[in-house]
């Protein structure tokens, strides 16, 4: 095990997959002569070169058709988008193109692109550039959609949707990159479907994906020790397909549930896994469950506004503690 | 282009005439559901610029006009039709319908429903062929409206910027649905708009399929010798409204008929007979011979096709057993 940061782990996994295969390009906007806005793509524009490491015009759009018109004839783009606040402006291409490509087509043509992108709230960076948008991208059929919460995630993910004949999002965030965590020395190839127990519980289970795993795991250490509550954190790391079966393993486990989400409440991860849980296991329940989710409003500038809309672990902490009466 | 090939385009074009009106007739049977945009009066476009191209080598992508560049390109018409009718012998299945018709293995991309969306992915083919060091081309047709969206200047950038093998041909019917086109358009010659990228075009008359194949020779050379991309604009009209849902109330009888006086098939139907070359019986059966085999083959292939099966709905959604799903299958 080597520990690293997630830029570095996500660098490691480029550089790999390019080596591996010559069809294997990168491209968006600064990633090449500059290394990319999070350092992602550092060092490989000297190494692969301009035509497998493209800086690209700022054409969202533009640029992510071509990845996927690429893709048709056997190239593996992975297409980094700065923001998904910008990664609206692809939607287009994204949806209409690469998600429906295999469909319409009756199996015949495929778009096996990787998007990356970042998303969250991160330090007063205004309502345009703090969005939360895994919400959108998995109510898109014929897209999968990851979302890695530490460097081991990021590293093989990454590796699994390169290689992966399905075009694949994948949901970073502005404040993880330089987060640290293990990697593994080997090669590692992360699932694309399923989810993780990241801690045992017998109380109530934490469910969170990307940041707000670490909430959970930071409210499950409060929660055994001031209040004797064992959570059972899981860690949501595919948002679509969602994996149905461990949530419903682990709601049947608890019998309580609360899921803590970065993006405002509606139509997003929460009310889907709470859809889940009245389809698949509602007498299971010995408790209403509850969502911990951002303020429905666009983030403010004002930190002290930008802090009030956006949960953390003190605001599942919070949850449970209502839901015991403690 | 010699008289052989002549005689041959000549009965290609009649066949896709007769193809789109039948399409027309299937509609009105309610045969054919959804969205239908038809190709009639547009014919020499398709034909002359794919005639001067690779045909199965070189990747042709378009919008939802679409059956006649598949067939063109390889595609049987037989499967082109199924798809229409919606069934499992389509070219997509059944999923696609008329608007989305592929075929792949003849390196026919697909049909496109959104306006534009075509220009990037065709810059990205490109890309790859570039990146594999083939001398394949890919060929993209689309039409005037179309360069009224992002998309265009977008790749139209790119494309000239990493001079990709793409020709962008805009087959400009002077009309965005029912919109005319200097009612939406600043600059009404569509050349003239790609200049700003540095990319070379010309304008052409596209009811004449030896100009129109003439100038595409000449678009394809420059596109295949690494020059870059080209821009070709024909001048044409479809004799249908935009889809059958339109009134088609926009236009005057005068420009119909204007129009209709150019009409691709005739003027070369003509040509050849006062060359002597071709009859006026020699016409006239290759006319019925054309009917025939799109009523005996085409429509009773569609027509005794099976419907697909409900239980596959979701099939062709994502890969199947894709082990990289699960981590490389371990």
């Amino acid at each position: 095990m080597v520990e690293l940061m997630c830029w570095e782990a996500i660098r490691r996994a480029h550089d790999e997959e390019m080596t591996n295969d010559p069809l294997v390009i990168c491209m968006g906007e600064d990633i090449g002569v500059a290394g990319g806005t999070y350092k992602a793509t550092n060092g490989l524009y000297d190494k692969y070169g301009p035509e497998r490491v493209i800086d690209t015009p700022i054409s969202e759009n533009g640029y992510t058709g071509l990845g996927i018109g690429a893709s048709f004839l056997g190239v593996r783009p992975i297409i980094e988008i700065m923001s998904v606040n910008f990664a609206w402006l692809a939607m287009d291409q994204l949806f209409n193109s690469a998600a429906k490509v295999r469909y319409m087509s009756g199996g015949q043509l495929t778009a096996p692109v990787v998007v990356r992108s970042a998303g969250g709230a991160a330090h007063q960076l205004g309502a345009q550039h703090s969005a939360r948008m895994e919400k959108v991208f998995m109510g898109i059929a014929g897209l999968r959609v990851v979302t890695p919460s530490n460097p081991r995630q990021a590293y093989g993910m990454l590796k699994s949707a390169v290689r992966c004949n399905d075009p694949v999002f994948i949901n970073e965030h502005e404040l993880m990159y330089n987060m640290k965590g293990e990697v593994p020395d080997e090669e590692y190839f992360h699932p694309l479907e399923g989810s993780e127990v990241v801690r045992e519980g017998r109380d109530v289970t934490l469910f969170g994906y990307n940041i707000s795993v670490h909430w959970c795991v930071q409210a499950a250490a409060t929660l055994s020790k001031q209040f004797g509550i064992e959570a059972e954190v899981v860690d949501l790391f595919a948002l679509s397909p969602l994996d149905r079966a461990g949530i419903v393993a682990s709601v049947r486990k608890t019998h309580r549930v609360v899921i803590a989400e970065e993006a405002e409440p509606v139509v997003g991860v929460g009310a889907e896994v709470m859809a889940i849980i009245n389809e698949e296991c509602f007498f299971e329940l010995d408790a209403a469950p509850v969502r911990v989710s951002a303020v429905n409003a666009p983030v403010a500038y004002n930190h002290t506004l930008e802090k009030a809309a956006i949960p953390n672990a003190g605001d599942v902490v919070a949850a449970v503690r209502k839901m015991f009466g403690k | 282009m010699n008289l052989a090939d002549k005689k041959r385009l000549l009965r290609e074009m009649l066949f896709a005439r007769r193809f789109e009106e039948r399409c027309y007739e299937a509609y009105v049977e309610r045969k054919i559901g959804g969205f239908l945009h038809l190709y009639s009066g547009e014919e020499a476009c398709a034909h002359g610029v794919l005639e001067a191209a690779k045909k199965g080598q070189d990747y042709v992508i378009t919008s939802y006009r679409d059956h006649v560049h598949a067939i063109k390109c390889g595609a049987d018409p037989k499967k082109v039709m199924a798809e229409l009718y919606a069934k499992e012998t389509g070219s997509s299945k059944g999923r696609g319908g008329s608007m989305h018709i592929f075929d792949v293995e003849h390196h026919f991309m697909g049909g496109y429903a959104l306006v534009g969306g075509p220009f990037p992915l065709a810059a990205g083919m490109a890309k790859a062929i570039k990146m594999k060091g083939d001398d394949d081309i890919v060929i993209c047709f689309l039409g005037d409206a179309a360069n009224n969206q992002g998309t265009f200047h977008e790749s139209l950038n790119m494309a000239k910027l990493w001079d990709l093998p793409v020709l962008y041909v805009c087959e400009n019917n002077l009309y965005g649905i029912g919109t005319r086109i200097d009612r939406s358009t600043a600059v009404i010659d569509q050349y003239k708009r790609v200049s700003g990228y540095n990319i070379p075009s010309t304008q052409e008359d596209g009811q004449d399929v030896e100009k129109v194949f003439k100038a595409a020779k000449q678009a394809v050379d420059h596109v295949r010798s690494g020059k870059g991309p080209y821009f070709l604009e024909l001048m044409t009209y479809r004799y249908r409204g935009h889809s059958m849902s339109d009134s088609n109330a926009y236009r005057s009888k005068d420009e119909e008929r204007m129009w209709s006086n150019r009409d691709p098939i005739i003027m070369l139907r003509d040509r050849l007979i006062e060359a002597g070359e071709l009859t006026r019986a020699d016409y006239k059966a290759m006319d019925t011979e054309v009917l025939d085999e799109i009523e005996d083959e085409v429509i009773a292939f569609a027509e005794s096709s099976p419907e697909p099966r409900v239980d596959e709905l979701q099939k062709y959604t994502l890969a199947e057993n894709d082990p990289w799903v699960f981590g490389g299958g371990r």
